[in-house]
């Protein structure tokens, strides 16, 4: 998937770099969301046709996989086309400020795309109204059936011009799919784009396998497998469907996690019934054992300078979240409130650690600084653990099971997404029943 | 004297009836102690008067009393039958995150293993699984169910 957008940037709009007088606060919540108007792309009458494609609705389907992008932000409202008063070519090459104002936009996004010799050229143009100015513009070059994807690099970018901070939209999430009645669960790897689409399976059902997690360069996973009823960390590569065990390890390994450089798998071993933390550097195959206590230690995390852990540990008694040095030394317990705390992860921007907390039977996650201070809790249910980072910290995402009845019916597992804000808490749109959701890096960085 | 008496009395009496709401209180029902499972609506046997398993407090894997009894019972019945090997699977309930219940089942599988292994049993015999929460063997969201499903269970391989 990497190179398959090639970015030839053939721009020659000009980019307006001066500030611009519409913004949007990311750091509080939905409650004034931005209306942007997004424009169906124009789609030039000199596009050949394309496999089975369907050229002619292309301009829509794009804008509108924008549309619900931004919607999914809580942060802009997209405004319904129907209102829309300029056709989109003309609109494309100079839009009539006043007429889009009329209808309470703020920002408007116009672009066309052209399919000629088995390529989509597409170009954009984000326009600030208020300022009556365009305040970004780009073009690029892909094959035509990575449309999606285009969609996707269009919102980030039009994203990261508004809001001053990194898109994730061309992203994707990978999860445990769940069928089957709830004491003979099914489970499967399957993999999506960030919004739902393009589901696939990477595994058959036939082991049970759980909590996967991306390499920060996407191409490889690591999660654990009960491949010949023994449960061990496993490496994953989702382009070729290449596997292998990860090390050598004589017990369960679990609780895997790859390094921010994607050069380490961080796990727990058990060994004697005992779980410590270990690393194994995936080049020179060299294992290192980084907590050595009688206690249960996992769920490690990596801050993204390498540097540090985060780990949960019931040394003190109870599961409680600890940071101690990438080799172990200087370990400090940062978790003190009333409750269990467990599966810390820290953000990928440096200063949070997500993390599930389990206080008079309700699940809560949460986000606290790397020092165990300034603790929110996020949202509350029956059941839910497990935050996984969108790629610039401002979304988690994680699961959530329901009740169960008396003979285990009504149990469903679902993959939400919540704002670090505690607004904009939504369900993710999944094929099957979900759990253990891992957020990957922009495909395109 | 009689003062004296009649206080001891009343002592006893308050010291009795503290005993006895102590015991209400770890006694939710007939089939819990504490939260450990006492029943045997779950229970398979190895052989006639030999149960498979045994229970588990809340995020603990001590062995109770009734667990030793049973583990000896398992470990009798295992040094009659030298050929046969067996696993012990440990388990959690839905009330813990996924990563801490399989440690955690690793931790009870153990302590199992660890108490047969001090009756003669050889630890070559007895291999170890943790399940986690993932094979409840009562699907309800309920406290009996959770007390069912926190438990260690030993399986014939051979």
């Amino acid at each position: 998937m990497k190179k398959i957008i090639v970015f030839l940037i053939i721009n020659c709009l000009i980019i307006n770099t001066s500030k611009a007088l519409i913004e949007v606060d990311i750091t509080r919540g939905n409650l004034d969301p931005l209306p942007i108007a997004i424009s169906p792309l124009h789609v030039d009458i000199k596009s050949e046709d394309y496999k089975d494609l369907k050229i002619k609705e292309l301009g829509d389907n794009i804008s509108e996989i924008i549309g619900r992008n931004f919607k999914s932000t809580g942060l802009f409202n997209p405004l319904k086309k129907e209102a829309f008063v300029q056709k989109p070519d003309i609109a494309h090459l100079k839009p009539r400020f006043e007429d889009w104002r009329l209808i309470k936009a703020q920002a408007l996004v116009t672009g066309k795309l052209l399919i000629k010799d088995e390529k989509l050229k597409v170009e954009f143009r984000l326009w600030d109204l208020t300022a009556a100015k365009e305040m970004t513009a780009l073009a690029f070059t892909t094959t035509p059936s990575n449309w999606r994807r285009v969609a996707h690099i269009i919102s980030d970018k039009i994203y990261e011009r508004l809001t001053g901070e990194e898109g994730y939209f061309d992203t994707r999430i990978i999860y445990v799919s769940e069928s089957g009645p709830k004491d003979q669960r099914v489970k499967k790897l399957a993999i999506m784009d960030q919004d739902g689409a393009n589901t696939k399976y990477l595994t058959l059902g036939n082991e049970l396998v759980l909590t996967p997690r991306f390499n920060p360069n996407n191409q490889l996973v690591t999660y654990l497998s009960y491949f010949r009823n023994m449960p061990r960390v496993y490496l994953l590569d989702i382009e070729t469907g290449m596997q292998e065990v990860v090390g050598n390890f004589p017990g369960m390994t679990f609780a895997p996690r790859f390094s921010p450089d994607g050069k380490k798998i961080i796990m727990s071993f058990a060994e004697d019934g005992n779980s410590d933390i270990y690393t194994m550097d995936l080049e020179t195959r060299v294992v290192e054992r980084i907590t050595n206590h009688s206690s249960i230690d996992t769920s490690p995390s990596f801050s993204p300078d390498g540097k540090y852990i985060c780990f949960n540990s019931d040394r003190s008694g109870l599961q409680q979240i600890y940071v101690m040095r990438s080799d172990g030394s200087d370990v400090k317990r940062i978790t003190f409130g009333k409750g269990i705390y467990g599966t810390p992860v820290w953000s990928p921007r440096g200063d949070l650690i997500a993390f599930t907390k389990v206080r008079k039977g309700k699940f809560y996650i949460g986000v606290m600084r790397t020092d165990g201070s300034g603790e929110r809790l996020l949202t509350e249910n029956f059941y839910q653990e497990a935050p996984s980072w969108s790629p610039n910290g401002r979304v988690l995402v994680f699961y959530r099971e329901t009740k169960s009845g008396s003979k285990g019916e009504g149990f469903s597992a679902k993959l939400w997404s919540i704002d670090i804000t505690g607004y904009n808490e939504r369900k993710l749109t999944t094929k099957t029943d979900a759990s253990d959701p891992s957020w990957s890096s922009l495909l395109s960085k | 004297m009689i003062f004296n008496t009649n206080l001891k009395n009343v002592l006893l009496v308050v010291f009795a009836t503290l005993i006895l709401s102590a015991c209400s209180t770890a006694k939710k029902s007939g089939n819990l102690e504490g939260d450990v499972y006492t029943g045997k609506e779950t229970v398979k046997y190895l052989a006639s008067g030999v149960p498979d398993r045994v229970f588990f407090a809340t995020n603990k894997s001590s062995l109770t009393t009734a667990s030793r009894a049973t583990l000896r019972k398992q470990a009798k019945f295992l040094r009659k039958n030298k050929k046969l090997n067996v696993t012990i699977e440990g388990h959690a309930d839905e009330r813990g995150t996924r990563e801490y219940n399989l440690a955690l089942g690793e931790r009870r599988a153990n302590a199992a293993r660890d108490y047969l292994m001090t009756y003669g049993i050889s630890g070559k015999r007895i291999s170890v699984i943790s399940y986690g929460k993932e094979k409840p063997v009562n699907p309800a969201s309920s406290p009996l169910a959770w007390s069912q499903n926190r438990r260690s269970v030993t399986v014939k391989v051979n």
